[in-house]
């Protein structure tokens, strides 16, 4: 295993991270006109005003109150609301669990839809089945998943009362529950992910599909089963692990999205009530902490190239 | 001299062939065709807006509130009473203006700090890509919406929202492409002959790194549709009382119960626009490197 590539991999995540410092340091400082004024309303009076700066350190330069934030936030420290004068850090931890299921469960769904709809196109292309998949694909990508969130509620909730329309229940409290409310949030999510992972999913299958050593594999009066599972998709899961990175991004995007259409109580809905209320601290924070969630992943995905393809060498 | 210009002429007309070509290309392209028939009706509606409505967008009709859609209001009628038909018509012009002008925003910026970062010094390619790293690594919706929550809410900023979040993908395409062409010989050729390094990226460079950025413009105008309307279901983008189609969706939202057709009619809207740029957007894919075509 080339350790030199994990140490150089891990420093430039460590850069990104503290580059991502950087720029969600920046929200506050970007707002146009005084961030203080901006977040008391137009009536608030000076004192207040000038309260709240000295509250935010915002007299202070600029690069001073990066640092003193920056070195705030090493010992878990992200300030606090403005809206309630509570902690960030514990308003964040608790969102980050539902927030995980989610993105999870979302990704299980649409790896669920994807894999057999994008082998077996391959394995037919032209075909009836290649076409629907293609159509499945043309309108996944291109659907606003607020506007099939509501659809969904307006089948599944309303007309049949099959599900509950939002709302979340611990999985530890009641994982029946639990399930009942997971599903139409991981099913919107997990659609748009499905339908762009099923084209590159096709894609790499076609292109192992035609190689060498899946004809010497046929050749040899293998089955259909193992030559597409266990020599073809085997080959084709570099492209698709790297596929599914490049998702993660779409993902957390999405259920930002979905968290909101459905009462998710999660870091998405926390970030756009943060913004709502114009309570920085909060917003920094939960950027921050889904930034930093993203590159672990995309991290975890590059470390597992090595497990994946042992002939990938890094230099 | 003379021997140079036949040399540029010959160059051009081969440079017209591969345009002529892929454009014979396109239009077999059927899905591209369906893509650019939808796009085409969205910009006659963007363009013609309020003189095709049937009624006035804004006008309220308390008399009229939540009709079903019937032959006097096609797509029925929202809360104020005002005709959904004709505020889908007007939406129209705010979702192509706000993608026109977020994804220039994406092009310019993006397109040249990756012909920078690809043919400059290490240097500058490390620092411009490793700013890039960092935009791309925070979620596009999340990134827009804490620019939005910035600059503050409305149209204006939510295309330039939307513009930033979209740079770090063109600059690595452009990249992408300056680093395939940088050492070819007709650079170096340019090089020789002493044209300077603005001048070899803006008529070198540029050109033949133009197919993977037309591809994702098209792209991009479809995502920058999305964000738009998600931004605006958001209460971010557009503000009352203007018609965007997210922001209809999301009025519409409140009123699922009584009356559907309120979300469904924008939210059709949405699918059809962004479906005809993505048709569009492969179609040019296929056409102009039928090599990747599958």
């Amino acid at each position: 295993m080339n350790y030199q590539y994990i140490v150089q991999r891990l420093l430039s995540a460590f850069v990104v991270v503290l580059g991502v410092t950087v720029v969600v340091f920046m929200i506050v400082q970007i707002v146009p006109g005084d961030p203080a004024r901006v977040v008391l309303g137009p009536y608030a009076n000076d004192e207040a005003v000038q309260g709240l700066r000295d509250r935010l350190g915002l007299n202070r330069p600029v690069v001073e109150q990066y640092l003193s934030w920056l070195g705030a936030l090493t010992q878990g420290d992200f300030g606090q609301s403005l809206l309630n004068g509570q902690e960030v850090a514990p308003q964040l931890w608790g969102r980050i669990g539902p927030s995980f299921e989610l993105a999870l469960v979302s990704l299980l769904v649409g790896l669920a839809i994807a894999f057999p709809v994008g082998i077996v196109s391959a394995l037919k292309p032209g075909s009836a089945v290649d076409i629907a998949s293609t159509l499945f694909s043309q309108i996944g990508v291109s659907i606003p998943s607020f506007w099939m969130g509501i659809m969904l509620v307006i089948i599944f909730s309303l007309n049949y009362s099959l599900l509950p329309p939002s709302g979340y229940t611990p999985i530890t409290e009641d994982p029946g529950d639990w399930f009942a409310h997971i599903v139409l949030p991981a099913f919107t999510a997990g659609f748009v992910s499905a339908s762009i992972m099923t084209r590159f999913i096709r894609s790499a299958m076609l292109d192992v599909l035609s190689a060498n050593y899946v004809q010497t594999a046929r050749a040899k009066g293998l089955g259909e089963r193992t030559v597409v599972l266990r020599h073809a998709l085997r080959n084709a899961m570099i492209n698709i692990v790297t596929i599914i990175g490049l998702q993660i991004n779409a993902l957390f995007s999405g259920v930002v999205i979905v968290e909101v259409v459905f009462s998710w109580p999660g870091l998405g809905r926390l970030a756009l009530n943060a913004v709502l209320e114009r309570d920085y601290p909060l917003l920094q924070g939960t950027v921050l902490v889904v930034a930093v969630m993203f590159t672990m992943v995309n991290l975890l995905v590059d470390l597992l190239y090595f497990v994946l393809d042992p002939r990938i060498e890094y230099a | 001299m003379q021997v140079r210009r036949r040399i540029v002429d010959e160059e051009l007309d081969v440079a017209n062939t591969l345009w002529r070509d892929a454009g014979k290309r396109l239009l077999r392209h059927r899905l591209a065709m369906f893509g650019v028939c939808v796009l085409f009706l969205v910009i006659v509606m963007g363009v013609f807006g309020p003189a095709i409505t049937p009624y006035d967008p804004n006008g309220m009709d308390f008399a009229n509130r939540f009709a079903s859609p019937s032959l006097a209001h096609w797509m029925g009628t929202d809360d104020f009473g005002r005709d959904i038909f004709s505020r889908i018509i007007l939406g129209a012009r705010i979702s192509l203006q706000v993608g026109l002008v977020a994804v220039s925003v994406a092009t310019i910026l993006g397109t040249g700090l990756g012909l920078l970062a690809g043919y400059g010094r290490r240097f500058t390619d490390e620092v411009i890509m490793r700013a890039m790293d960092v935009l791309y690594s925070i979620p596009a919706l999340l990134l827009a919406i804490a620019i939005v929550a910035a600059l503050g809410k409305g149209i204006n900023n939510a295309m330039i929202a939307i513009g930033l979040v979209y740079i770090p993908i063109f600059a690595r395409i452009a990249r992408a492409a300056v680093l395939g062409i940088r050492n070819e010989e007709f650079i170096i050729a340019a090089r020789a002959l002493g044209a300077g390094d603005l001048r070899i990226l803006l008529w070198h460079v540029l050109p033949n790194v133009l197919s993977p950025i037309i591809v994702e413009i098209t792209l991009s105008l479809a995502f920058a549709i999305l964000a738009e309307a998600a931004l605006s279901f958001f209460g971010l983008g557009t503000q009352p009382p203007d018609p965007s189609w997210g922001r209809m969706l999301a009025e519409g939202r409140d009123f699922f119960r009584q009356s559907g057709w309120m979300a469904f009619f924008p939210g059709l809207a949405i699918l059809f626009t962004v479906m005809g740029f993505n048709f569009l957007g492969d179609g040019l894919r296929d056409a102009l490197d039928p090599k990747l075509r599958r």
